[in-house]
């Protein structure tokens, strides 16, 4: 059996809760791996705790200050054990997996939604097929979020490694997001708008039920046309972000499939859309045939009173 | 004067339907387009070698079929299109070998590609080649500039960065603020007339095979409601029934 090692999914120089998604990934191999936490300061790997590792090393290196491929793979290659690696599935941490997989000469299986024996599971055509494959020795593997529930337990004892990167790209300007709302990418919940919001004035309403709940706001590409106001970063689908959320609510959105390619695998699914036959019913837990107009203020208030 | 390269790979057109045949998927009815996001690869090479001069080569990894979306690159203005012959399937790790060594061959000093094909939606092509390479590698561009070395608008952290690469890198491409040119006639003759490099490389055995396709699981039929009343039900199920809230 080749050993597991797992590369902590890290947010601002912390290690972020779905490691431990990860964690349980990597326990289909066999033992409780070992957790790689790629940190500027070693007490950042104190956040790996808990969380089912067998083992856990704080990488410590002025190269994991702000993400660079090259930097990032060969700061943590020289310090990661041999064996098969899991690493979260994040753009930042695909892109991780894929250098480092490069690096070692590993084949790279990405978004991987299902692991058994050596057979991994991942979507393919934008989520319209899947697709397993088996390997012949160790891979990078990267899982999506939401998938594996997390494991717990384990090793609180933190090994620091000091270790050094090839940085080979420098930032000059790092921009403020446009808006301090959640990143689609990264919400559990995400509301989404479409044309059918009429005007970009609309998407408040959106905004006040995302601020009640904890979502990120997001859009369909016919929004982010149609609209200089809603920026891309907004977009869901095929050429926008691929998110994997628990909740996604999609708001006068048709279901066109690249819409569907960028969210289909969303846990569940609400739609309101007041033509009965768009296909984006098709795809949804649960419907509602009315229009925003009608639907959303009674939305709102409800989950208002629900979440106290 | 850089010399250029752009990835662009063949997938099926994003409208098609996914047929599964058996354990494979049956691509034989769909149309087949070069992947969304290469048209952006190639119009970001395009803009390079506008800025800083030098030539653009569109490379793909393919049987002949592909010689299609090589000649659509070169309607709408790259200088060369090569074909690494190859057919079947490859893991990450054969087909980053072979492009490696085609870009090599090439004398490439900058390469484009898409930020992730609408077939695998993997994104591992772009800094996997980079590493083979030894270059650096930025992934995700919205933008780039050229004068005064290469500049990429790319995500960083909770934002956007402005990331500096010294040449030679690999630089993946998102849709951004570039608009995708579309071939004129002139670009169309030429394209008729061109003929595709082929280049024979020895592909390395895969060490993932692909065991089965399948058609993602069935959802069980949603409930649907009618009227906006129906939103407070709703919210209600979302938390007692899905415990989504
Ligand atoms: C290569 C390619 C890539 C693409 N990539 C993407 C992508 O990444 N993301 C994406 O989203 N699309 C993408 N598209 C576009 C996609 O095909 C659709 O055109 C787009 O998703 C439609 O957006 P929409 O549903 O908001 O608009 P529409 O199709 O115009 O639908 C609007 C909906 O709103 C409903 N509506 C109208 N008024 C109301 C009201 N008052 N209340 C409630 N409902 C109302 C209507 O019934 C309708 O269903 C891509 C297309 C191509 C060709
Ligand atoms: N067979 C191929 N030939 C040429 N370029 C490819 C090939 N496969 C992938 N690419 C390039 O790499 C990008 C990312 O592909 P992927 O890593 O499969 O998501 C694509 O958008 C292409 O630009």
């Amino acid at each position: 059996m080749t050993q597991t090692i797992v590369i902590a999914e890290m947010n601002n120089n912390a290690v972020h809760p779905s490691t431990a998604e990860l964690i349980a990934a990597a326990m289909t191999f066999g033992d409780a791996p070992t957790v790689i936490v790629p940190c500027t300061e070693a007490a950042a790997a104190d956040g790996a705790a808990n969380m089912g590792a067998g083992s856990i090393i704080a990488a410590k290196s002025a190269a994991f200050a702000h993400y660079d491929a090259s930097g990032w793979a060969s700061a943590l290659d020289a310090v990661t054990p041999q064996g098969t690696l899991i690493t979260g599935a994040s753009s930042q941490s695909k892109d991780l997996a894929a250098r480092i997989a490069a690096r070692r000469g590993l084949a790279v299986i990405q978004d991987a939604v299902a692991i058994e024996g050596n057979n991994v599971t991942s979507p393919v055509y934008s989520g319209k097929a899947m697709q397993t494959v088996a390997l012949a020795g160790p891979a990078v593997i990267s899982v999506r979020s939401n998938v594996f529930p997390p494991a717990s337990g384990g090793a609180s004892e933190v090994n620091v490694l000091d270790t050094e990167g090839n940085v080979a790209t420098s930032v000059t300007e790092f921009m403020a997001r446009a808006s301090e709302r959640l990143d689609v990418g990264e919400a559990n919940i995400v509301i989404s708008g479409g044309r059918g919001m009429g005007s970009p004035d609309n998407f408040v309403h959106l905004e006040a039920i995302a601020d009640t709940i904890g979502a990120a706001v997001g859009a369909s590409r016919a929004a982010v046309d149609t609209w200089e106001a809603i920026p891309h970063a907004m977009q869901v689908g095929q050429t926008g972000k691929t998110v994997n959320p628990s909740l996604y609510i999609a708001v006068g959105i048709s279901g066109a499939i690249q819409h569907l390619a960028g969210m289909r695998s969303s846990k569940y699914i609400v739609a309101i859309n007041k033509d009965a036959d768009a296909p984006i019913f098709q795809h949804a837990d649960y419907g509602i045939v009315a229009t925003w107009e009608e639907a959303l203020p009674v939305l709102h208030t409800t989950l208002k009173s629900m979440m106290g | 004067m850089p010399n250029i390269i752009v990835l662009v790979k063949q997938v099926p057109d994003t409208n098609a339907k996914i047929a599964v045949n058996g354990d494979r998927v049956d691509l034989s009815a769909v149309k087949m387009v070069m992947s969304p996001y290469d048209e952006f690869a190639v119009e970001t090479a395009l803009q390079h070698r506008e800025a800083a001069g030098g030539e653009v080569t569109a490379l793909t990894v393919g049987g002949a079929g592909s010689d299609k979306i090589l000649k659509d690159a070169k309607a709408i203005g790259v200088d060369r299109i090569v074909r690494v012959a190859a057919e079947g399937e490859m893991d990450s790790n054969a087909l980053q070998t072979v492009l490696a060594q085609a870009v090599t061959e090439l004398g490439g000093e900058m390469v484009y590609c898409g930020k992730a094909a609408a077939d695998t939606g993997a994104g591992s092509t772009g800094p996997g080649l980079a590493e083979r390479l030894g270059w650096a590698s930025i992934s995700n561009a919205i933008s780039a500039s050229f004068d005064g070395g290469l500049s990429v608008v790319a995500p960083n952290g909770a934002g956007n960065a402005n990331v500096q690469a010294p040449l030679p890198a690999v630089v993946s491409c998102d849709k951004g603020a570039f608009k995708v040119r579309k071939p004129n006639v002139k670009g169309i003759m030429q394209a008729k007339k061109a003929s595709v490099e082929v280049l024979s490389i020895e592909v390395p055995a895969s060490a993932v095979s692909i065991v089965a396709h399948a058609l993602p699981p069935a959802k069980p039929a949603g409930k649907t409601y009618n009227g906006g009343e129906a939103a407070a039900e709703v919210a209600q199920l979302l938390r007692d029934e899905a415990n989504v809230l």
